[in-house]
Formats: C-alpha cells, structure tokens, sequence
C-alpha cells in the first residue's frame, strides 16, 4: 500500500508499458486502417511518457526536447499515413488492412 | 504538491488513460475510436503537467489533440466507414498478433519485477518557472542540428502527403 | 471578525494571482467572477449586435421586450430553454450531445490565463499564450463532432468546412503570435516568456505596445492575427461553416433549444477569447493609453476617473431615454424600468471614483474596452463585408497571410538581432 501511494518513476513507466501495449494490440489485431494509424499514435504517445518520466527522474530536459521530436515525428507520420490512407480508398474503395495484398504472391 | 494529491491525480488520469486506450482499440466505429484517443491524449497532457513538463504539455495539447486529431477526423469524414463497420473487425491473423502481444506483455512484467530497483524511489522536483525557456535554449542550442532535420522531415511529410492524396498533380 | 477583514485585505493587496498564490478559495471566487462576467458579456453582445446591426442597416432591431428591446436575450434564453430539446433518429446520440459541452468547456476554459490585470488573472502560466491557442483549438473538435453525429448533410458539409478552415488559419495566427513573442525577448537577459501577464509587462518595461513595435512590422503581425480570428470564430465574412444562404445553419442544423444555445453561448466567448489574445499580445493588455508620454500622478489620476465617467454616461444615456419614452400608462413599468437601470448605472460609477476602488478595477476597465472595441468590430465586418468564397477562404489563408506572416516573423527577427548587436552592443 505504501508503494502503491507513493508515485515513483516506475509507476509511470508501467501506464507508458501498458499504453504501448494497447497500441500493439490494436497495430496487430485491427483490420481497419484508421484505428492502426491512431494505435501507432498510442505507442509513440507511450513512448512520450517514458522519455518525460525520465526526463523528471535525472532532473534534465533532454527527455522533453526528445518528447517534442517524438511529437513532430507523430505529425509527419499521421500526415503521410492519412493520404497513403487515401490513395488506398481510392483505389480500392476500401479501408481494410487485408486487402492491401497486391504485392502477395 | 500535497502527497495526497499526487497519487489520486495519478491513479485517476491514468485510470482515464488506460479506459481511452482500450476504447481505441475495440470500438466498431472510427470516429469514437478517435474521440477516445482525443480523451487519452489529454490526460496525458495532465500528466505531463505532473512530471513537470508544461511546455510538452502545451505542445501536446495544441499538436496532437487540436491538429493531429483533427486531421484524422477529417479524414474518416472523407473515407466511407459504413462498409467497414459491418465486417469483421479484427484481421486473419488476430491470434498470431494476441499472441506476440502477451509475450511483449510478459517481457514487460519480467522486465519491471526484476528491475525496479534500479529506479531511485526519489522524486525529483524540478523548477518550472523557466521550463519553456530552458527547452527553447536546449532546442536552439545543443538540439539545433535535429531540429534542423526535424523541420526537413516535415517538409518532405507534406510533400509525400499531398503527392499521396492528390489524384492529379 | 477582524481576522477575517485581514484574511481579505491580505488577497485585495496580494501581489500574485491567486492561482500562482497557490490559493484555491481566491482562485474560485475569480473564476465565477470570470464566468459571471462572461455570461453577461455575452447577452449584453447579443443585444447590441442586434441593435447595431439594425441601426448600420437603418433598421430599429428589437424594441418590444423592455425598453428598446433591453430584455429581448433574456426573452430569448428563456424560449431557449422552454423549447424541445430534438435529437434526430439516426444521430449518434453520445457524440451528438458531447458535442456542444466540448466546445462550451474549450471556450470557457481559454479565461483561466486571460489577464485582466497584473494580479486580476485566475492564473499565470508559464506557457499561458500556448495553452490559450490549444484549447481554443480544441473548439473545432466539438464542431467536427457536432457535423458528424448529426448524421445529416448540412451539418457535415459545414462541419468540414470549419475543421478546414479552422486549420488553416491557426498556422497564420500562431506565425503572427510567434512574432509577437519574439518582441517579449528584448530585453537585457534576452529571454521572452510565454506567460500573458509576462508579455504585458514586457510591453510596460519596453514603453511600448507591440502594434506599433518595429513599425510597421508589429502592425502587419497584428493585421494578419486579426484577419485569422475573425476566420478562427467563424464570423463574417469568413462564416462559411454557416454560411445560412448555402447549408441553413451549418454544423448546428440539427441542434435545438438549450444544445443551440450552448452552441451560442461559445461562439461568443470564443469571440471574447480570441479579442483578449489579441489586446494582451498587441494592444498592451490592461495598460492605460499612453503610461510613458503621459506619466505623472495628475495624468494618472485624470485616467483613474475613466471608468467612473465611462458608467455615468451610460447613466446619463438611460435617463435621456428615459426622459423620451411614450408617455402613455402602458409604457410606465418600461419607464420606471429603465429609470431604474439608469440610476443602478449611475451608482456603480460613482462608486468608481472612490480612490481605492478605482485603483483596482482600471486595469479590468482597459482591458474590457480594449475587448470591447473589438466586440464592436466584429458587429461591424459583420455589418459591411460580403461572404467569401470557400476558394477564396483558402487562398488568403494559405497563400496570402502565411507567407505574409513568415516575412514578418523573418523581419522582426533580424531587426531585433540588428538592433542588439549594432544600436546596443
């Protein structure tokens, strides 16, 4: 009980697992792009809240100056992820991940 | 901050977190998948503000919940939906992909049981008065060079983007 | 007793606002200040836009309920909340009624930084202009949300035409807020601030309000800033989200009774909101014309009169007006009514003249003139400009006031460096 009150850096890096692992799960199992794209947004979101937890473990800010890139990255990848989404319905008047299969043998 | 107000904020934005974050990926319908993960994003923002980050906090709020969001919003308005909400929602290989999880998931627990104590138990408190100065002078100062490329990054992310989605160019 | 008077004084004298102060009964009591004054703005901006449109269309607006028309937005709360609430069939019934309180809380969430003077803030934060532009950005969720769970056509085309534009004016107003902040950096240490009390005072310290900082640069950032909020709220000319002539109400078609009214009730603070980014970065904030030219006790105490006289004339009005109702004993409830408004007006400004009052409430008065006279502008492109075309809407945007505003981002900055490594090395 003690532990549980008193909120350690380890207790951030559990929710940032648990959240990661959510976004794997939806990455894997989903078969509609869209949710795929916002997990992938769950796992660099996770991976945000370790950098910032240990950001505030060793007292620096090199942490946060790396969330901001993960953040900027996460903007590029949504915006190119969204039109390739786009492109793909177009195409295939779909938004399945199955059928992204014309290079299947 | 009050030691009692630390770990009930905790418990109940992560509580917030992980309920958005399941909601992401089971609903049916896109849309209130992403409202879900607009839910998430947000107090995450809060707990950014816990770890003593406000100016992540400002980003995070004003990047991925007001444009990054908004995009994908945006574009679920623009792909028909209807069809694929009446299918299965999880794809072929849903057991393969369940079952690379767990393991991930029991790496993690082995991962945090064995090594916790390498983690000081002390919380360090850091200043926050200046936080938004220090990130700026560490992102144009010792960061430069990445920010650089950042800005490059972004530039070519257009680009693909508008190539991507344009039929005529 | 006595403890308590000294528990007040210590806040009345406080130097800090309550929210940095770390004092939570303080901070609440400003915040139902905030909303209550809010609210009130709000139907006093209903009446006058009404009425100052009618006027500019040489029409009388509404003269019935009350004296010309003064109860017409209680009238119509009223109807407002009286009315059938109506939620369509096929609506997606959660989203449909999130919709409105996301929009609500994201415009009134913005006041919590809102400074209306060096200690009248809730809070202050550190990066208080940044989390001002990302909750009122969040505004466009609710309106997104609105279009597409009300499962019709209108609400969605409009509901895509304000994420769109919303969107892109936000990279033209937050190059133009960049510029400005670029300005809070010059100073000794170098270092600017995000914070909106911090930005005020880095205009006190430079003597100078930041519109006419680097002229005519720090106009041309202000320009671009209010041509983007104009666009940010969805108001004429740029109302295309509800252009009325093409999809009937746009994003809230479908909404009814109170929902509607919320939906109201944002878009007007949100009006609000954005004026006080604008008077905070460019307009000096709660600063009072002129404190360098004319500095001194007299010139000081000339201006600490303002708010008083402002509410007499008001008084002054209501009597003229008074004195010209009908005579007739039909109209005598209305009369003694406004009489009565009248004198209520008349005590409040006298009792801005005592000293101590005054000294503290001028800072709010600036501020809310400074809003106010945006408030009026608003009415006013309301009143004399034509619709844009959606092409239109999204050529200025992208190809008109961003390159404009990366110029003026570029200039400023290289005029600040210049100034500090040639005029004061």
């Amino acid at each position: 009980m003690e532990s549980m009150l008193h909120i350690t850096t380890l207790h951030y890096l559990v929710l940032g697992a648990a959240l990661f692992l959510l976004g794997v799960i939806g990455v894997l199992t989903r078969r509609n792009v869209v949710i795929v794209l916002m997990s992938i947004e769950l796992i660099l979101n996770a991976v945000n809240l370790n950098l910032v937890a240990f950001s505030r473990m060793w007292g620096g800010l090199h942490g946060q100056v790396f969330a901001i890139f993960v953040i900027t990255d996460a903007a590029a990848e949504a915006a190119v992820g969204l039109g390739i989404l786009i492109a793909f319905f177009r195409n295939k008047e779909t938004v399945n991940i199955d059928e992204v299969n014309l290079l299947k043998w | 901050m009050a030691p009692v107000a630390t770990p009930f904020f905790f418990y109940l934005l992560s509580g917030i977190m992980l309920i958005g974050g399941i909601l992401v990926i089971t609903r049916k319908n896109p849309v209130h998948s992403a409202l879900a993960l607009i839910v998430t994003l947000l107090a995450q923002a809060s707990i950014y503000l816990m770890l003593y980050a406000p100016f992540v906090a400002g980003v995070q709020i004003i990047l991925y919940a007001g444009g990054i969001m908004v995009l994908f919003l945006f574009v679920i308005m623009l792909v028909s939906i209807e069809r694929s909400m009446k299918e299965r929602q999880f794809n072929s290989q849903w057991v393969v992909g369940m079952s690379a999880a767990t393991a991930l998931g029991g790496l993690f627990i082995a991962v945090y049981t064995k090594g916790k104590d390498i983690f000081p138990d002390h919380a360090l408190s850091m200043v926050e008065d200046d936080n938004t100065q220090k990130v700026a002078t560490m992102l144009y100062g010792q960061y430069m060079f990445a920010f650089e490329i950042a800005s490059l990054l972004l530039l070519v992310a257009i680009i693909g983007a508008v190539v991507m989605a344009k039929k005529r160019i | 007793m006595h403890e308590i008077i000294q528990y007040i004084e210590s806040y009345l004298t406080s130097d800090k606002t309550p929210g940095a102060a770390g004092n939570m009964f303080w901070a609440l009591v400003y915040i139902m200040l905030v909303f209550a004054g809010l609210s009130v703005a709000v139907i006093a901006m209903n009446w006058l836009e009404r009425k100052i449109l009618a006027h500019m269309q040489v029409r009388l607006g509404p003269m019935r309920v009350g004296p010309h028309g003064l109860l017409q937005p209680i009238a119509d709360a009223i109807k407002l909340l009286l009315k059938e609430d109506i939620m369509p069939a096929e609506a997606d019934g959660f989203v449909f009624w999130m919709a409105p309180l996301i929009v609500v809380l994201a415009a009134f969430t913005v006041f919590v930084v809102v400074p209306f003077g060096p200690t009248h803030a809730i809070t202050d934060m550190n990066i208080g202009i940044l989390f001002m532009l990302g909750v009122s950005s969040l505004s466009v969720l609710g309106i997104v949300m609105a279009g597409w769970a009300s499962n019709s056509h209108y609400p969605l085309i409009g509901a895509l035409r304000s994420s769109a534009q919303m969107v892109s004016y936000e990279v033209a107003m937050g190059l133009a807020v960049v510029s400005a902040i670029l300005m809070t950096s010059l100073n000794a240490e170098g270092t600017g601030t995000l914070s909106m009390i911090g930005i005020v005072q880095a205009q006190q310290a430079q003597g100078e309000w930041f519109i006419f900082k680097f002229f005519p640069l720090g106009l041309i950032a202000f320009f671009i800033f209010a041509v983007a909020m104009v666009a940010e709220t969805n108001r004429a000319p740029f109302d295309l989200a509800e252009a009325e002539s093409e999809l009937t109400a746009g994003f809230h078609t479908e909404y009814s009774g109170f929902r509607w009214s919320l939906f109201f009730l944002a878009e007007y603070s949100a009006m609000i909101a954005v004026s006080s980014i604008a008077v905070t970065l460019w307009l000096g904030g709660w600063l009072r014309p002129f404190p360098n030219l004319l500095s001194g006790s007299t010139w000081d105490l000339l201006f600490s009169l303002f708010p008083g006289v402002t509410f007499l004339l008001f008084a002054a009005i209501c009597f003229y007006n008074t004195a010209r109702m009908p005579k007739h004993p039909l109209f005598r409830i209305q009369t003694i009514g406004l009489a009565g408004f009248g004198a209520v007006l008349g005590v409040i400004g006298l009792v801005l003249f005592v000293p101590a009052v005054s000294v503290r409430v001028q800072d709010i008065f600036w501020f809310s003139t400074k809003v106010a006279g945006f408030m009026y502008l608003y009415i006013w492109y309301r009143g004399t400009f034509p619709r844009y075309r959606f092409d239109q809407l999204m050529r200025m945007g992208w190809k008109v006031l961003l390159p404009m505003g990366l110029g003026v981002l570029i200039l400023t900055a290289s005029v600040a460096l210049l100034q500090q490594k040639i005029w004061h090395p």
